[in-house]
């Protein structure tokens, strides 16, 4: 009997202005990309607060990836600084958790990627495979 | 409980020939809420609405789940849709199952009609929580603006304008008019760029709803649509328009020759300057970097060494209405306007990078707007086609397409749509100029696609006696006079050599100096090389995604100048048609802060990008009120709060949260 291979479950979160459109680009495009990550659309990566990410861990996500628009392209001014900064000082919290480096990924994806978008996923889906199975806390 | 209705888009084959619909609504039947599913060919289609319509009336459904396309494809439609059977707009929610599954899976349709299921159960989770919205009124400031005056940004200002409404146009350069300004013929009717340009530029100039700003910059921009505050920034040009006259004197008088960038480079101009005879405004400005009077006075201010320049001041001397100041600022120019069109056009690409072709070092190597210059009647030779080397009639002329385009190597693999036909155009010209002129032109394709385009690039090689040769070419060297090109004619597949007298470089498009700053100064969105994104490609070829922001001409990708012209024309019509309406909608998605909640710290009104975080006095402490005319529903003061004071509505944490227990239950 072979073994079933181990299919995480990955939570995207995007900003819609950048990284929601590059998605959409990707499709578009018609990019395949694994099909682990189920997309969560807000307004901007600034509006993501850490208590979303560890809930999502919580709750047994194997990984969590937040995308939004290129530093210094935010439709919202200055938000993925915002969330730059945050989610900075969020990993090392993540960790001491128990929640291991390779889990949580910071990306910027702009409106036009769709391409980088499609490896973004890929790349990141072959890191959490790698971690295996998390469960819940 | 609420009453969700979930409608399942084919999108023909679209999403159901990958993702499995009947499976999907199979399972979607079993999710908390949901109490009626139907599915559709087309959903967006008139047939597809009206039986969305009809079923949240039969049904008595109170919250609707559309899995479809992206929602930034037809959010709108769809709200409207719910809208018209007298349920809340934003009592609706659209499941991605097309961009962001069936057309990203099509490899996997098990795993796309799974993940189907996962995000309209998303949807369905969220929707049960969504609330009533409602859109707020604001008013319209009737004036807009138009950055760069180049044909599509002359275009639009004239179109807003002649609709009766007021028009800023700014622009960088010390004239209106662009590239264009530059050229000598347009292809493919040969139409003498200068004559059918300058009399719109002159119209710009007299048109009483246009406030014309040359040698000016956008400096910032707030606001939203419908009221953006925009500050410009006015350089100092030391001339008082005013009281000039534009006699000419000073510029005649100007001891001090630099090169000159509308030339090019192959004509010269004096520091006080216009930078062509037809330029609007038809007043100098002065150049301090080569002027003669500032080099002194940063001599005198930084106490140099060596031998003083002169303190020269000719042109002040000479003014009959002494307009010459020297001790004029660069001035902050306020001002409210409703829409904003951007239209800061191309530069051609640096070819010095290319150094097989000389990389800029032999002088007779020229790009292709050089020889524009060199064959304008205006230009430096006034129309004589010569080398820059020796001042001699060229008789064999070589032209290299696509000199930074469809070029990964240097990274510009986009095809600059305009060279194949100026090539010919100008290989045709200078035939014209001088009979005994054989021109070659190296091509990797000839691209001629576009009304009477392709019969002229047919004219130039049957009746003009262009030669096309099919390849690129390896090297460039200079041999005695002359300059050799080593290519291959990959269709007879053997190795030529011509000598020629002249090369011209057919230089690609590229976003023109400080495109990609506009664009963040606006934070509209930019692609890699900086052009301009469209809110859509085919859909919204001149909006962004920031409503009231339009784009046009060059800036959004290489065009050519009828399509420059249509650009315009069409971002105009977009701007007239929102200043036509006295008030515009709010979208209601905005933050909402809970003054129980509140402790006053500030923190949120500090975050804020758009200052619409007022502190109000209320029960002895100050707390933070949002003023949902300036939110725009990033959600930062959210994220940002402390005490989770503020909520953002249509995103608030419950919503997010139900769809993260949805995946993770």
């Amino acid at each position: 009997m072979s073994v079933e291979e181990f299919q995480p479950r990955i939570i995207g979160f995007l900003c819609n202005w950048c990284s929601y459109a590059g998605a959409d680009m990707a499709g578009t495009s018609r990019m395949t990309y694994p099909s682990n990550v189920r997309i969560i659309r807000l307004p901007c990566s600034g509006r993501v607060n850490p208590m979303i990410i560890f809930k999502a861990f919580q709750q047994g996500a194997d990984g969590v990836m937040v995308s939004g628009c290129h530093p210094g392209d935010c439709h919202y001014v200055d938000g993925n600084y915002y969330a730059r900064r945050r989610l900075a000082m969020l990993e090392p919290f993540l960790e001491y958790l128990g929640i291991e480096k390779g889990r949580f990924q910071l990306e910027w994806v702009s409106a036009s990627e769709g391409k980088k978008w499609s490896q973004v996923v890929a790349r990141f889906t072959d890191t959490v495979k790698s971690l295996g199975p998390r469960g819940k806390i | 409980m609420p009453r969700v209705g979930v409608f399942l888009c084919h999108c023909g084959t679209n999403i159901a020939g990958v993702v499995d619909i009947p499976t999907v609504a199979e399972a979607v039947k079993q999710f908390p809420g949901v109490v009626y599913v139907d599915d559709n060919k087309f959903s967006c289609s008139e047939p597809g609405q009206a039986a969305i319509r009809q079923s949240i009336i039969d049904n008595g459904l109170d919250r609707v789940v559309i899995s479809a396309c992206s929602p930034r494809m037809h959010e709108i439609t769809f709200r409207k849709a719910v809208s018209a059977a007298g349920l809340n707009p934003y009592l609706m929610e659209i499941a991605n199952i097309r961009e962001h599954c069936s057309w990203v899976h099509s490899d996997n349709k098990e795993a796309a009609t799974e993940k189907a299921i996962e995000l309209v159960k998303m949807a369905v989770a969220k929707v049960s929580l969504h609330q009533e919205l409602f859109r707020k009124r604001i008013s319209m400031e009737k004036k807009a603006l138009v950055i760069g005056g180049g044909i599509a940004g002359i275009q639009a200002a004239l179109d807003i304008a002649n609709a009766g409404h007021q028009v800023i146009l700014v622009e960088r350069e010390p004239t209106i008019g662009g590239r264009m300004a530059q050229l000598d013929k347009t292809f493919p009717t040969l139409d003498c760029s200068a004559c059918i340009l300058s009399p719109k530029m002159v119209d710009v100039s007299q048109h009483p709803n246009i406030r014309l700003l040359t040698y000016s910059e956008v400096e910032k921009v707030q606001g939203f649509v419908g009221n953006f505050e925009v500050e410009i920034r006015q350089r100092a040009r030391y001339v008082n328009h005013t009281t000039c006259t534009g006699c000419g004197i000073c510029w005649q008088k100007c001891p001090e020759k630099v090169p000159g960038e509308f030339e090019e480079g192959t004509g010269q101009r004096t520091s006080v300057y216009i930078p062509f005879p037809q330029a609007v405004p038809s007043k100098p400005v002065i150049d301090t970097v080569s002027c003669r009077y500032f080099k002194y006075l940063d001599f005198i201010d930084k106490k140099m060494e060596g031998k003083k320049p002169p303190p020269c001041r000719i042109c002040e001397k000479l003014c009959p209405p002494q307009a010459i100041d020297w001790e004029q600022k660069d001035e902050i120019i306020r001002e409210t306007v409703g829409a904003i069109v951007v239209a800061t056009g191309f530069k051609t690409f640096d070819h010095s990078v290319y150094g097989e072709y000389g990389g800029g070092r032999i002088p007779d190597v020229i790009t292709s707007l050089q020889l524009e210059r060199l064959m304008n009647a205006s230009g430096p030779t006034l129309g004589e086609v010569v080398r820059p080397s020796d001042g001699t009639h060229p008789k064999t002329v070589v032209f290299l397409s696509c000199v930074g385009s469809r070029d990964e190597a240097k990274g510009r693999p986009y095809c600059s749509k305009i060279c194949c036909m100026y090539m010919a155009k100008q290989a045709l010209m200078l035939k014209e100029h001088d009979p005994g002129v054989q021109s070659y032109i190296f091509y990797i394709d000839i691209r001629a696609g576009g009304k009477d385009f392709e019969e002229f690039t047919r004219r130039a090689q049957e009746e003009f006696g262009v030669l096309y040769l099919r390849g690129r070419v390896s090297k460039i060297y200079q041999d005695d006079k002359k300059l050799m090109v080593c290519g291959e004619d990959s269709l007879i597949g053997r190795p030529v050599e011509i000598a020629a007298d002249m090369v011209v470089l057919a230089t690609g498009v590229e976003p023109s100096e400080g495109a990609a700053k506009v664009a963040q100064t606006l934070n509209i969105s930019y692609d890699t090389y900086g052009f301009m994104v469209e809110a859509h490609p085919k859909l919204r070829p001149v909006e962004t995604n920031t409503d009231g922001i339009l784009v046009a001409g060059a800036c959004v990708g290489p065009r050519d100048i009828p399509d420059s012209v249509a650009h315009g024309g069409a971002a105009a019509a977009k701007v007239i048609g929102l200043l036509s309406q006295d008030t515009l909608t709010t979208e209601p998605l905005t933050a909402a802060i809970d003054a129980s909640r509140c402790t006053g710290c500030l923190l949120c009104s500090q975050i804020c990008p758009f200052q619409a975080i007022d502190m109000v006095p209320a029960n002895g402490k100050s707390i933070a009120v949002v003023n949902e005319g300036l939110c725009k529903g990033c959600g930062l003061c959210v994220a940002a709060c402390r005490s989770t004071a503020p909520s953002l509505k249509g995103y608030t944490d419950a919503q997010i949260l139900s769809e993260v227990l949805a995946l993770c239950p």
